[in-house]
């Protein structure tokens, strides 16, 4: 009896009990629903805390932080220097493990034009080499010369999110405005735009929008939501609200301008580094913090933050999420299979004389076995099948309930364990019936009434 | 030789301490092409009498020999392919799957036996011709009349061609109009040749075949040889003539 007549005949056999068959097939169902759907959670999770890393600089970036001095630098504490422009000359010129030194300003200012304001999430005197940390793309116009930042020039790159409140987003205006060129005012001191960067988003945002593109606009009653908090990954929209000007310029207009008793202050509010190579990232920190102690005059107010706490902590609750998610899948799993072996007993007892006539007219055991086997792995795997649909259905409902940027993400790697699982599932709770019908006495199951 | 030598048989079950001999040292053989009918009271051995014959249950002691083939030491997997091609069973309950069609019923045995579907379809479709009852190969054996349900249980017997047809109490579910249109079919086969072992507790059924053993409380108690001759010789015609 060839295996594709069996499993027919196992299709048959659950059709004809459809009721009972779901019912049976409810955990493995359930199972299968949940082992998906929890990965495609934790795929989406997975996939929003990489783009926010990547959105925030990469892997590589190494952000020196202030830090309260030692316990047994306490007396000296008044003393500590804080990240300056000393520190990045020094590291420039002294630390080659270091491949970028990016000093930043950071200035609290309001932007203004023509009536419009905005408070940029980012207003920084920076050097180019910001573009390199922080992995920004230049789309329209050009970054600030040498010239720039020699003589203070008031000029400055924004981001898409500057423009948009400034000058109006392209949902709103149906064009895309590239204001370089333009005048705006830091702080009413009025500044040209030289560039500003491409528009940065995660790959569902880009998607959504992509969509709505091409789809034409619905007339929406109340005000325009989609470009509202909570909507889009904070990192890239931190990122589009951003403003640079030359170091200098944050220096001297903004700086030195202000102060306490007229001392400007020197301090840089971030000194962002970027390594070599990660291999040397050990070898590379402590050359920097050589240089660093040198320039502080032993005074130790500065560490490091690594992204590879970051990256470590990211992996450690996926881990952790696999694990649970895995957790509660098996045990579905498991009471689905539980039922399958239920159910298939109560068949065969149900067939015990069916099963006994197949065997007199010359069924033999393996092919009574073969057949309540399969018929055990289709139940799991139409089981299976339906729980892939469910967990579709589960998926977009909880993308409807959390529009993150952390939308789940249904894997083909998932798909393919939860069936893998169920088949096996199946395979384990049809071996018991399977060779209990195999066993059945003919002679018995006949007589049987 | 004969098709089938049974040699000694017993079959001995113990029930709370008890020991019914359902078969008590049972010798017996049966030729090819002979009608034979084993008659009896219920309760007298007939029923395992056939199923140790028909190779569905083993005796407790003695020997058995089908076409050649000693049976009692037979792996249960040869037992299957033996039942599935040598044999055809004939129930008092008819035995038929309800799930399936008449059609898929009669193709059973031929699903177990490997043979490809065009050919099982043919196959199947000329025996349920040959009971006469083709026009409903379609039908669930749920639709079908006692007969009619009994003719497509034998056609199922005769689908894989088999040397001996045994059948248990055929006509004991079936009013007796359609009880004699079913003795007529086994004798209508028996003329073409084929060998019939025919299991009753009535008499009158007995009276059709050429050749009858009486069983009581598992011995065979009695031959009846209407041949009169040896038992190697076939039936003689005259005697089937209603
Ligand atoms: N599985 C069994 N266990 C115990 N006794 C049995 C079993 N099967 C049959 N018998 C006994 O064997 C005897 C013969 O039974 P059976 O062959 O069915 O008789 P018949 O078919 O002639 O009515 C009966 O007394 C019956 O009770
Ligand atoms: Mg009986």
């Amino acid at each position: 009896m060839n295996l594709f007549n069996t499993i027919l005949v196992g299709l048959k056999e659950v059709w004809a009990h459809k009721f009972r068959s779901l019912l049976t097939m409810l955990g493995i169902i359930l199972g299968v629903a949940s082992l998906v759907g929890m990965a495609a959670i934790i795929k989406g999770m997975e996939n929003g805390m990489k783009e926010t890393m990547i959105a925030m600089g990469g892997a590589d970036k190494v952000l020196l932080d202030d830090q309260d001095v030692p316990s047994y630098q306490e007396h000296l504490a008044d003393q500590a220097p804080g990240r300056t422009m000393v520190d990045v000359q020094a590291l420039r010129r002294s630390a080659p493990l270091l491949r970028v030194v990016s000093p930043e300003m950071r200035l609290e200012v309001l932007l203004s034009r023509a009536g419009k304001y905005v408070r940029p999430e980012e207003c920084c005197g920076v050097w180019p080499a910001v573009i390199d940390m922080n992995l920004h793309t230049l789309e329209h116009g050009r970054f600030f010369t040498d010239l720039d930042e020699e003589t203070a020039a008031p000029v400055c790159v924004i981001g898409t999110g500057i423009r948009d409140a400034l000058f109006g987003s392209p949902e709103e205006t149906g064009r895309e405005i590239v204001p370089v060129g333009e005048l705006i005012n830091i702080n009413r001191q009025p500044f040209t735009i030289v560039g500003m960067f491409a528009h940065y988003e995660g790959e569902q945002e880009k998607r959504a929008r992509e969509l709505a593109k091409n789809q034409p606009a619905r007339p929406q009653a109340g005000p325009d939501r989609r470009r509202g908090w909570g909507h889009s990954n904070w990192a890239f929209r931190r990122k589009n609200l951003t403003v640079y000007m030359p170091l200098n310029t944050a220096w001297i207009r903004f700086r030195a301008a202000s102060g306490y008793n007229n001392i400007p202050d020197p301090r840089l509010s971030d000194i962002d580094l970027k390594v070599a190579s990660l291999e040397e990232l050990e070898p590379a920190l402590q050359q920097a913090r050589n240089v660093l102690m040198l320039t502080h005059r032993g005074i130790e107010d500065f560490s490091f933050r690594t992204q590879e706490n970051n990256l470590d902590n990211i992996n450690q609750q996926i881990r952790n999420a696999r694990l649970s998610g895995g957790i509660i899948a098996g045990i579905s799993l498991l009471v689905g299979g539980i039922g399958i072996m239920n159910i298939m007993l109560a068949s065969i007892n149900e067939r015990i004389r069916e099963i006994g006539i197949c065997k007199a007219v010359g069924a033999s055991a393996p092919a009574v076995f073969t057949q309540i086997l399969v018929e055990s792995v289709v139940i799991a795997l139409v089981g299976a099948l339906l729980g892939v649909g469910a967990s579709y259905g589960l998926v977009q409902i909880l993308s409807l309930m959390s529009p993150s940027a952390n939308a789940p993400v249904v894997t083909a790697w998932a798909l393919l364990l939860a069936v893998a699982f169920s088949a096996a599932v199946g395979v384990l709770a049809g071996i018991y019936p399977a060779v209990r019908a195999a066993r059945l006495n003919p002679i018995q199951a006949l007589r049987y009434e | 030789m004969a098709l089938v030598e049974l040699r000694s048989v017993s079959k001995i079950y113990h029930l709370g301490g008890e020991e019914i001999r359902a078969l008590d040292d049972v010798s017996l053989d049966i030729h090819e092409g002979e009608f034979i009918s084993i008659i009896g009271p219920s309760g007298s051995g007939k029923s395992t009498l056939m199923h140790i014959l028909g190779c569905l249950d083993s005796p407790t002691h003695g020997t058995i020999q089908l076409d050649g083939r000693m049976i009692q030491d037979a792996s249960t997997r040869e037992l299957a392919a033996i039942r599935n091609r040598k044999i055809g069973f004939v129930f008092q309950f008819f035995n038929l799957l309800p799930k399936l069609s008449v059609l898929q019923n009669v193709e059973l045995p031929m699903i177990y036996s490997g043979i490809a579907t065009r050919q099982r379809h043919q196959r199947a479709l000329g025996a349920l011709q040959a009971v006469d009852l083709a026009n409903r190969a379609k039908h669930r054996p749920s639709q079908l009349s006692g007969g009619q349900q009994q003719r497509a249980a034998i056609a199922r017997a005769l689908v894989n061609d088999p040397r001996i047809i045994f059948a248990d109490e055929p006509t004991g579910n079936l009013d007796s109009h359609t009880g004699e249109a079913i003795l007529a079919l086994f004798r209508r086969l028996s003329r073409e040749g084929r060998t019939i072992v025919l299991v009753t507790h009535d008499p009158e059924i007995a009276a059709v075949t050429p050749r009858r053993i009486e069983i009581r409380d598992g011995k065979i108690a009695e031959k009846v040889d209407l041949t009169l001759a040896g038992l190697d010789r076939p039936p003689a015609p005259a005697v089937l003539a209603p």
